[in-house]
């Protein structure tokens, strides 16, 4: 049935128009904000409004001169501030998504043994955090960790230690911000993937000699590969770029490749520099972002 | 049968001497307040293949899974091969067993699923390798070994399957539904390799199933299962000439069952008046029973013959074993047909008869007929 007869007459077709929709959207708010932090990133300084130089600028008569400066570029690669905080980013990304795994696994397998009933609670549970703003629930663990917090109130109380830990502003309370902001990304597809397990095949190993942990090794582990490989990914390329918990609990050091973007761009008012760091950090994560693509193409391939 | 051929291994449980190689104990499994085995006790003999016939819900998946160690008795005990089992887990259990769904490995190949157990027990790489092509020979299944499982066939995937828990040797090989998925012509034939395949390894088969087809082909002897418990236990013959009670011979193969109450009760014969019926029923056997007690006869449909003509009168009274009735439906099924019988008490009979002549004179609808039945072929039953 024709929804939009008149459309059709013109050669668009409903199908087209739907297809059409999400493609405009991303062009229109991906792609041209992409086209023009490369743009900026590629210009000079100034002291101006916007703050950088045009590419292409009126030389003379009837000649137009396009400036492109490769300095941006080459500025981050000699000041070692920033493959510093390139590769503490990438540390830290990868930290926080071993440790995702390590809290994850067991919550996800948990909820996907569970009956049916209870399965649907735990996942509720599981998302609950998301009906707060990211941005309270931070706060919420900086009263949870700050010298006079709750931890340390209550630890004192109970004569575990005498005077109040430092845990606020140290790399403990950012990974311990991460880990807690990032976990339900692991747990959703993780569990989605052991949702479609055949525990029968867990009998089957114990029957053919297995015990319960190494059928778990051999059988439960290998079959959950593509659920464990999209889940760390979608932990660990956000977590690469993140910039609200490293600056409220990881304090002055936790120096993350947000921070610098962050830093030139508003504190510096280096826009090109800024744009050159984002530039960067995307053709960082394209690759983990196409390998994701994939494990998700094989995991529905598999899932037919 | 299939394993007549072995008389020593075929009367095993006719021997009181005979040392039972699976010994069921008085196992009893609840599920909260339902009892899914109750009190069962069961002898199974070495190289036997012993079925498990019952519907769903029985408890014989309940009293495999039990052997497996997948299920602990509430109480009871099972012994394999005099070796208590109680708290042995699965990993540790001298048996292996064929899962319906046959959960193959979906990231091993054919081989590695059959090598998965020999591995696990430590054996030699090249024994290995050598048993596991010995093993998919033996199933047909020598050119798949690098296959996934998905890319098999239902009947590859079972063989692989069979050849899985056959490789390591298991005392006791427990098969669940091990035919269940197949279809029929594919059932048919691989009912026979199972024989033949069992025949040549030795081992003791245990198998649960559904179809009591499946259960007279494959078995030696077969235990039948009703809510909980096993009703009766015998060969295929026994269980099917010998039904000890209303359900066993209402379950396996078609029956006419007829209330009635004993009105002779000799040593060597009984007469049962059946209202039912509308006459009086002669078995040439003596029973057990109270005088006057409410038995019930049954008579399988193929032991019922029926003619346009007065049949010979049976011995004892004159006009027993013989009733007369009014086709009143007809199934043709080609090597025989079944015929519904109404007679004139409203009960219908079924009775079969086999095609034998290919123009033979043809009883039609509503077509009176005479049925009779020999002295010998009723079974009296008192529950």
């Amino acid at each position: 049935m024709r929804i939009l007869p008149p459309l059709s007459k013109v050669g668009i077709s409903g199908r087209g128009l739907v297809v059409t929709l999400p493609y405009l959207w991303l062009l229109l708010f991906f792609v041209v904000p992409f086209v023009i932090v490369l743009k900026i990133s590629f210009s000079d300084v100034d002291l101006a409004i916007p703050p950088y130089k045009p590419l292409l600028e009126w030389v003379g008569q009837n000649s137009l001169a396009i400036k492109v400066n490769f300095n941006n570029y080459a500025f981050l690669f000699t000041d070692p501030l920033y493959v510093h905080a390139f590769l503490n980013s990438v540390k830290v990304a990868f930290i926080s998504t071993v440790l995702c795994l390590l809290i994850g696994y067991p919550i996800a397998y948990g909820i996907a043994r569970a009956t049916p009933t209870t399965r649907n609670l735990l996942l509720l549970l599981v998302v609950l955090p998301f009906w707060t703003s990211l941005l309270l629930r931070v706060y919420a663990w900086i009263g949870l960790l700050k010298a006079n917090g709750v931890i340390n109130n209550v630890l004192l109380a109970l004569g575990v230690i005498h005077e109040p830990l430092n845990m606020l502003y140290t790399p403990f309370a950012m990974y311990v911000g991460i880990v807690y902001s990032y976990l339900p990304f692991l747990i959703l597809p993780l569990y989605a993937n052991l949702e479609k397990m055949d525990w029968q095949l867990l009998e089957a190993a114990e029957d053919l000699g297995c015990r319960p942990w190494q059928a778990f090794y051999k059988i439960t582990l290998p079959l959950s590969r593509n659920g464990i490989l999209a889940g760390s990914m979608l932990v660990f390329i956000p977590a690469v770029g993140e910039f609200v918990i490293p600056a409220l609990l990881g304090g002055p050091n936790a120096l993350m490749i947000g921070r610098v973007l962050w830093d030139e761009f508003f504190s510096n008012r280096a826009w090109p520099v800024a744009s050159a760091v984002a530039i960067l950090l995307l053709i960082l994560l394209v690759p983990f972002m196409m390998w994701y693509q994939s494990v998700q193409a094989r995991e529905s391939a598999s899932a037919r | 049968m299939a394993n007549s051929g072995d008389a020593a291994k075929a009367v095993a449980w006719r021997d009181p001497n005979a040392r039972a190689y699976v010994e069921i104990e008085r196992v009893t499994k609840s599920f909260g307040d339902f009892k899914a085995v109750d009190d069962v006790s069961l002898k199974i003999y070495k190289g036997e293949i012993f079925c498990l016939l019952g519907a769903s819900g029985c408890g014989k998946t309940t009293l495999l899974r039990m052997l497996g160690g997948f299920e602990t008795p509430t109480s009871g005990r099972i012994l394999i091969d005099g070796e208590d089992m109680t708290g042995v887990p699965p990993y540790e259990r001298p048996v292996n067993m064929m899962f319906q769904s046959y959960a193959l490995f979906p990231h091993m190949n054919v081989e590695q699923n059959v090598a998965f157990g020999l591995k696990q027990d430590g054996v030699p790489r090249a024994e290995i390798t050598e048993r596991v092509a010995t093993m998919l020979e033996l199933v047909k299944l020598g050119g798949f070994a690098k296959r996934k499982p998905h890319q098999l066939s239902g009947g590859q995937r079972q063989r692989v399957a069979l050849a899985r828990s056959l490789v390591k040797r298991p005392k006791v090989l427990l098969l669940d539904e091990p035919l269940g998925a197949l279809d029929k012509k594919l059932r048919e034939h691989t009912q026979f390799e199972l024989i033949g395949l069992q025949d040549k390894l030795g081992v003791t088969f245990l198998v649960v199933t559904h179809d009591q087809e499946e259960a007279m082909t494959l078995a030696t002897r077969i235990g039948v299962m009703d809510h909980g418990e096993i009703v009766q236990a015998g060969t295929p013959s026994e269980i099917y000439e010998f039904p000890s009670s209303k359900f066993v011979a209402d379950f396996v193969g078609s029956v006419n069952i007829f209330e009635g109450k004993l009105l002779e009760d000799e040593p060597e014969h009984v007469r049962i008046g059946s209202e039912e019926l509308g006459a009086t029923i002669y078995v040439s056997h003596g029973i057990s029973a109270a005088p006057e007690a409410v038995v019930w006869a049954a008579i399988r449909p193929e032991k019922i013959f029926m003619s346009t003509a007065a049949p010979p009168p049976c011995t004892g009274a004159p006009g027993d074993n013989m009733v007369r009735g009014a086709v009143q439906d007809i199934a043709y099924l080609g090597d025989l047909s079944i015929y519904l019988v109404k007679l004139p008490t409203g009960k219908v009979v079924r009775v079969t008869q086999p095609n034998t002549s290919r123009h033979a004179e043809t009883i039609t609808w509503e077509q009176q007929v005479y049925l009779s039945w020999d002295a010998s072929s009723p079974v009296v039953v008192t529950r």
